[in-house]
């Protein structure tokens, strides 16, 4: 199916700062539909994916995500889940998810305990290796990304290869160096990293084709 | 008239900072004794940071001239520049030093959000913010928490709001110590047509009170502000306000949504001196009266008092003017983002700020008489008096450290002074500040910190807006009025140096105490300084903020006036950055007028320094400028840096030091894999050079200069043919090597890998 046949659902919350971001990449760029939701209210599931974007939703001052993991819109979010439908989170959409329940573990404060804001460099594995070289590169921007789950839980994503995103370099603390996950289907996606952000040449250098941020969005449309 | 509060007394008025004879002169413009209540409204709008009354008359003749101009300075929250048909840049720095010096995340923190207001309160959404920041040396424990702590409150609030950070400046030197600078810059962009203005109007029109709710905090913020800080200065901790970036989203959306619908009539923040300030001003500015009553106020806190209401600094508020008939859609917009959204008066045609709590008249002022823009507050102009000049040190000028090291290449001391100059506070890598800031969220980046000046697309467009603070104290320490030209030249040539063309200025002046006649000296010649600079390079100063009594136990701060410049470029394709390939041949190119005596360089190595600052002459300046813009934009010029404190030496070295790459051309932050560019200095023609400008060696390397930038072509001959014609001097300085991380000196050697790890370090090591 043809990437402008799709609808994209973005879900937004009070203090998320990164739909527009990811409206103008799903829409101006992959000629995706795309429709923010916004989360005092149910919604029809009738998206072909969804995601939930970066940003610091109702401040982050309870626990990263906990609050928009209790909203109106995620209950829907989860109907999505349970019919098998894409979801994506990104940053602050991941740590909503785990929140949430829709995927383990949890993200803490970093190790540095401080915002890092850079490119990193990644490793990604089992379907997510193909069509990038390795290590490629995305920006990460974030003060709470430090992955953590039970021991068994680690176990539980090794075994079944659900860790898809690594640092090969360990910026922030986390376990295994994760730096993104599926649940056990691999249509609940989370990562730290911002793949939207990795999209538009710059001047400075920080982009470069090698490490785009499109073979992310391609594989995805893929899978949908 | 029924005032219900009791007089104000003399002693009262001094008490909460306004000066001697300004009681008598409130009673003399108001024909009675004002009441409590109105001597707190003139000690706020009264104080230093709200009158500018010992500045005002010299901000008046900065140069202000534009056909691009949208608002009059100080007239609306922030400078308003026409970009396109279809587009306006709004944008304005501010200070926010003595909060940062108590209580240094929080007083950084609400400095962002309130320049962030200013400028969408203009109906401008923010594109990038920038901030100038100045410590203590950080080898001080003390020096260090107060800039970890502001660096993380900038972050923080600027990341929650996601609004990425585009760069600026960090400088140490130890008079910051007890008194650091937190000055702040947003840039926005609004619509034409799309402008919001901060003037009520409309008689029966209401007035809405919308954001956070009102308490104690911040309390006399403003007069705190215009005093020294001092040892009691802790104790004023609750005069410092406290920041909640998530609820300053929320007021930032619902505004720009309530902008965007056409109802508002006139809106303004509620920034220094608070609700005051807001209803005086644009009460004053629209030639309109204002009622209001106090009880409607949303509170936090319990039997606050009228004053209290008044002069809260509590953050993330606003003030709307709004039809009777919009108060309906403008309630749903705050309600949607559920904000506090509340009637609290009304324009009446009495040209008077009436108070009223509980139906009771505290206040009964002509709105006019409390503000700036009016005859209202006092204005003063302060006795001047020239401190002496330091003494001439001829063996500055002619030092041979680098030569000598240079000649004798075994002995090590060349690397290790290039290390000392990369790896000290003030010229190492400032990854470590800006790695805290969100530097891409919003997608419009195509130059970020750590080079010129950064480089943010507008969205929708090809346009791109440039952007740069700068502040060169220890130059206007030397001398005021060419030091502040300096500034002014060197954020002129980082704009230039991306491609783009200055736009406007924004200035922020941080000075110590005005009525100490020597600091008076520095900041009237310095102002003049600045706006006949801003004149001959034809870039209006649309507006900024002036702080003075920045000084503390230890003594005055070293006079900072700091630029915040905006640029532009129609095609973000056609801008460049710094960063070097092999093959690029760079040019020294301009007017290089370089001096040692007062240079960081001397002044890294002695701890003395020369009261004498490089020659400047700004039609040169404009010149240079218009010729590398040419070449940058017609993509001659692939790479450029201009040169400024460390001289050609350390302009290189940035150059290359930004060009570390791993073996698939990538950005690698100084890894083990990485490598950089070599680069093989022409020693032929540097000596010829040094010779003909009759130059030390250690001059032409470290000196300063203005006028001056280093270029990377891989057309040299198009460059050449291209200077020659515009008539500008060039120098090839030498050639880009394949990634050996060699820098040849000729016939010395240097590893680059080394110093660009003692680079990385230098300020790293203080995180």
């Amino acid at each position: 199916m043809s990437v402008s046949n799709l609808k994209a659902g973005i879900l937004y919350f009070p203090g998320t700062n990164c739909e527009t971001d990811l409206v103008n990449t799903l829409n101006q760029r992959y000629g995706m539909r795309t429709e923010l939701l916004w989360h005092t209210e149910s919604f029809p599931v009738d998206h072909d994916i969804y995601f939930v974007p970066g940003g610091f939703s109702y401040g982050d001052y309870l626990r990263s995500g906990a609050l928009a993991a209790r909203s109106a819109s995620i209950r829907s979010l989860k109907e999505a889940a349970n019919k098998n439908i894409m979801i994506v989170g990104i940053c602050n959409g991941f740590q909503i998810l785990t929140e949430a329940g829709l995927l383990p573990g949890a993200l803490i404060r970093n190790e540095n305990l401080k915002h890092i804001c850079k490119w990193v460099d990644l490793q990604a594995d089992g379907s997510w290796a193909k069509r990038i070289h390795q290590p490629f590169q995305w920006p990460i921007s974030h003060s709470e990304g430090n992955f953590t789950a039970s021991s068994e839980e680690i176990k539980k994503l090794k075994d079944e290869d659900r860790i898809i995103f690594r640092y090969p370099e360990n910026v922030n603390g986390s376990t295994e160096n994760i730096a993104g996950i599926t649940d056990s289907s691999g249509r609940i996606i989370g990562l730290m990293p911002h793949p939207e952000r990795a999209l538009n040449e710059t001047k400075d250098y920080s982009y470069t084709k090698n490490s785009s941020g499109d073979y992310f969005f391609k594989n995805l449309f893929q899978m949908i | 008239m029924n005032l219900a509060d009791r007089s104000g007394t003399a002693a009262e008025a001094l008490k909460s900072g306004l000066k001697e004879g300004e009681f008598e002169l409130i009673v003399q413009k108001i024909g009675r004794n004002p009441t409590f209540t109105e001597l707190a409204m003139f000690s706020g709008m009264w104080s230093e940071h709200c009158s500018y009354k010992n500045s005002i008359l010299l901000l008046k003749n900065l140069y202000c001239e534009s056909d691009r101009l949208l608002a009059q300075r100080g007239e609306e929250n922030a400078g308003a520049l026409r970009i396109s048909d279809k587009h306006a840049v709004v944008f304005k720095i501010e200070s926010h030093n003595h909060p940062s010096a108590i209580e240094p995340y929080q007083g950084a923190a609400t400095g962002v959000g309130g320049i962030m207001r200013d400028v969408f309160t203009m109906g401008a959404r923010p594109l990038v913010s920038l901030n100038s920041l100045r410590f203590g040396m950080p080898d001080q424990p003390a020096n260090r928490h107060l800039m970890r702590e502001a660096v993380r409150g900038i972050g923080n609030y600027g990341n929650s709001l996601g609004i990425p950070c585009a760069g600026g400046e960090i400088y140490f030197h130890n008079s910051y110590a007890k008194n650091p600078l937190v000055n702040a810059m947003t840039v926005g962009i609004a619509d034409m047509g799309g402008l919001a203005s901060a003037r009520a109007s409309g008689i029966g029109n209401l007035v809405l009170y919308v954001g956070a709710k009102t308490g104690r905090d911040g309390i006399h913020g403003a007069s705190f502000a215009s005093k020294n800080l001092s040892s009691q200065s802790v104790e004023e901790r609750s005069a410092v306000q406290v920041g909640d970036p998530f609820m300053e989203k929320l007021l930032m959306e619902a505004t720009l949504e309530c902008i965007k619908s056409g109802l508002v009539v006139a809106i303004q923040d509620m920034g220094a001196a608070g609700l005051l300030s807001s209803s005086s001003e644009m009460s004053a500015s629209g030639g309109v009266g204002m009622d209001l009553h106090l009880e409607k106020v949303p509170a936090r806190e319990e039997a606050m008092e009228p004053f209290e209401y008044l002069l809260s600094e509590s953050q993330e508020r606003m003030l709307l003017i709004v039809e009777p008939s919009s108060l309906e859609k403008i309630t749903a917009i705050f309600t949607k983002w559920e904000l506090d959204c509340a009637q609290i008066g009304i324009i009446t045609d009495t040209k008077h700020l009436r108070v009223y709590h509980h139906e009771k008249l505290f206040a009964d002022l002509p709105s006019r008489l409390l503000t700036v823009n009016s005859d209202g507050a006092p204005r003063y102009k302060r006795e001047t008096k020239k401190p002496a000049v330091g003494q001439m040190r001829p063996e500055l000028e002619n030092l041979e450290t680098f030569h000598n090291a240079l000649r004798n290449p075994k002995n090590g001391k060349l690397e290790n002074l290039i290390s000392d100059m990369v790896s000290h506070p003030n010229f190492a890598s400032r990854l470590p500040v800006y790695e805290q800031y969100d530097t891409d969220i919003g997608g419009m980046r195509i130059i970020g910190p750590g080079h010129n000046g950064g480089l943010y697309k507008v969205p929708g467009t090809k346009q791109g807006i440039a952007v740069t603070s700068d502040g060169n104290s220890f130059y206007v320490a030397i001398d005021p009025y060419k030091g502040a030209q300096h500034t002014v030249a060197e954020s002129y040539r980082n704009i230039i140096a991306t491609g783009a063309d200055p736009l406007g200025i924004s200035n922020c002046l941080n000075f110590a105490n005005p009525y100490i006649p020597e600091n008076y000296y520095f900041f009237e010649q310095a102002v003049t300084g600045m706006s006949d600079a801003a004149q001959a390079l034809k870039i209006p100063v649309t507006g900024g903020n002036v702080s003075f009594y920045n000084e503390s136990d230890d003594g005055p701060v070293l006079p900072t006036p700091t630029i915040g410049m905006v640029g532009l470029i129609d095609d973000v394709d056609k801008s460049c950055g710094i960063n070097l390939e092999p093959e690029m041949e760079i040019y020294l190119t301009g007017f290089f007028k370089p001096t040692v005596g007062c240079s960081q360089y001397v002044f890294n190595n002695t701890g003395k320094f020369n009261p004498v600052l490089p020659e400047l002459n700004l039609q040169d300046e404009m010149n240079v400028g218009r010729a590398v813009r040419e070449a940058i934009q017609s993509a001659i010029v692939s790479a450029a840096i201009d040169l400024s404190l460390g001289g050609l030496m350390m302009a290189l070295l940035r150059m290359i030091f930004a060009s570390f790459r791993n073996k698939y051309g990538e950005n690698k932050y100084g890894k083990k894999d990485s490598a950089c560019p070599g680069f093989v200095f022409d020693r032929d023609a540097i000596e010829t050079a040094v010779k003909k400008l009759n130059l030390s060696v250690d001059n032409f390397f470290w000196g300063e200069s203005a006028h001056s930038y280093l270029l990377a072509t891989k057309d040299s001959r198009n460059f050449e043919t291209l200077m020659s014609k515009r008539q500008i001097p060039f120098l090839k300085t030498g050639i880009v090597k394949e990634n050996n991380s060699l820098l040849d000196l000729c016939p010395t050697t240097v590893n680059l890998q080394k110093l660009y790890s003692d680079y990385n370090n230098g300020l790293a090591k203080f995180f």
